[in-house]
């Protein structure tokens, strides 16, 4: 009995790790197809984000099963309902990059208004902490998940500089609206990813040391 | 009208007690409150164990076993079997001296008198801290009624009004007067198991009781009376100070508020319930907890 609840929970854990690669795939190939101006990019990842919503039902369809047949307790009970949480940001995280896609797509019809330097920045800030979040969580280490809660303000603050920018664009030149509120769109993505990364640091440090840090109770 | 005769017991019992309870109590209220439950119904110490060690010939049970049983609130106590568990609550009203070759040191009070003082009367402990066991354990001769009235019959009531009133109400707060009013003449192993062990629970509460010892009063019910049982104890813990020992930890989780884990006749983690049963702070509560062994 207990051999096979150990395998479902190792079952579920690899799980949450292939949504987890699948959702940093999608980030970058968004930004890439942003970047590259390559819609056909864009439609892909559109399309693949099926495969992240699936999982997302399985992850849930897996952790219910358990709660109902084997009514876990303390580190095996932390683990899967931080499981069902973090199950649910890496599904909104998949939800954002198709947004970035979408935005693409738009954009890619349209004259590029300014080289791209803050907002790949920011991308691959958000990408490095869906990472270390995952990281975390495969080596059950509260010490990096705290990292990746300090690094959103560092993405916050980036939003904020990239819509100052962009605002001024707009201001000048009435063209430049729409580009501009689709870049401003797509900063704003990048900082809930960045966000949905931070909640997924915190249920690790639950998940571990059985300690909730949310709202800056750490 | 029993807790008519329990205040009137315990004026009769004042003298005794050399110091007044209320400061010291209303202290450590105030510390338990802060550091222990959110919930305000957090009480004074009822019962407290003191470096107990108990035997059963050359084999020691316990090993040194320290323990502050909260008033009004169920304390669990989880662990393998032989861990000592049935042990250390027959400890607590002295029901482990019965069996032959036993032995037991350290102390155990009861608020603040030692129920090992030779003043106390081990029958009197008893009454006052009664015991429910696993198999319930009715008179199978005696009517329901005499089941719950022989406690206050061998203290000599024999008032049939005053009985009359004690036995209603002890069925009411069992929780089984309802299905038992009209047949209160019928032999008490007449009932069901579960109605059985109600039986027992309203025996104990005929007499002055204030500490109710639950050793596994489930482990032989279906889930229907195990859940009646078990909302007893939560309707019980108003008036009572309740300690359950029980080997299913669901039940342990849903009935008390404070948990403490046994293995090899040592406490190994006492806490609040939801601590327990959430981010225990040893390991080896939580392998236990988890299902890792035992």
């Amino acid at each position: 009995m207990q051999i096979s609840f150990d395998e479902e929970l190792g079952g579920l854990k690899e799980k949450i790790l292939l949504m987890g690669s699948k959702v940093e795939e999608a980030i970058r190939l968004a930004m890439k197809s942003l970047v590259d101006r390559d819609t056909k990019l864009s439609r892909q990842i559109i399309r693949d984000d099926r495969d992240i919503n699936d999982l997302e039902i399985e992850v849930d369809e897996t952790c219910h099963r358990l709660l109902a047949l084997h009514q876990p307790m303390a580190s095996d009970m932390r683990f899967i309902t931080s499981a069902m949480k973090i199950n649910s940001d890496l599904e909104r995280i998949g939800d954002m990059a198709v947004n970035i896609a979408e935005r693409a797509i738009t954009l890619n019809e349209l004259p590029p208004l300014k080289p791209l330097i803050d907002i790949p920045r920011m991308a691959s800030i958000a990408q490095e902490m869906v990472k270390v979040a995952l990281d975390s969580l495969v080596n059950r280490d509260p010490v990096a998940a705290k990292k990746v809660c300090e690094r959103d303000d560092e993405v916050d603050n980036l939003n904020d500089q990239i819509i100052r920018e962009l605002l001024s664009y707009m201001i000048e030149d009435r063209a430049a609206i729409t580009r501009a509120l689709n870049l401003i769109f797509i900063s704003r993505y990048l900082e809930r990813i960045a966000d949905h990364a931070t909640n997924v640091a915190e249920d690790v440090v639950y998940m571990v040391q059985g300690k909730d840090i949310r709202h800056r109770r750490g | 009208m029993i807790d008519e005769l329990a205040e009137k017991e315990k004026k009769e019992r004042k003298p005794v007690e050399k110091e007044p309870k209320n400061e010291p109590r209303s202290d450590s209220r105030k510390i338990e409150v802060a550091h222990h439950e959110p919930d305000a119904s957090v009480k004074k110490v009822k019962m407290k164990a003191e470096g107990v060690c108990a035997w059963f010939g050359t084999k020691q049970a316990l090993f040194d076993v320290n323990i502050d049983i909260n008033e009004k609130a169920v304390t669990a106590i989880i662990g393998p079997s032989g861990c000592g568990k049935s042990t250390l609550i027959r400890c607590f009203n002295r029901m482990h001296e019965t069996v032959p070759g036993s032995r037991f040191a350290g102390d155990i009070f009861l608020e603040e008198n030692s129920i090992f003082d030779p003043r106390m009367d081990p029958v009197a402990v008893r009454r006052r801290v009664g015991m429910v066991f696993q198999k319930p354990t009715p008179f199978p001769t005696l009517s329901i009624y005499d089941n719950v009235a022989v406690g206050l019959r061998l203290n000599g009531t024999r008032d049939k009004k005053t009985l009359d009133e004690v036995v209603e109400k002890s069925l009411r707060k069992a929780a089984l007067w309802e299905e038992v009013k009209d047949s209160l003449q019928k032999a008490g192993a007449a009932l069901s198991g579960g109605q059985q062990q109600r039986l027992c629970i309203a025996r104990s509460l005929a007499v002055e009781l204030e500490v109710l010892l639950m050793d596994e009063p489930c482990s032989a019910l279906d889930p229907i009376s195990t859940s009646k049982v078990e909302e007893l104890i939560h309707e019980l813990r108003q008036n009572y100070t309740i300690i359950i020992v029980t080997h299913n930890m669901q039940q342990a989780a849903r009935v008390s508020q404070k948990t403490a884990f046994m293995l090899n006749g040592k406490l190994i983690e006492y806490d609040s319930t939801e601590k327990v049963f959430t981010n225990p702070a040893n390991k080896l509560t939580e392998d236990y907890i988890t299902g890792r062994f035992g």
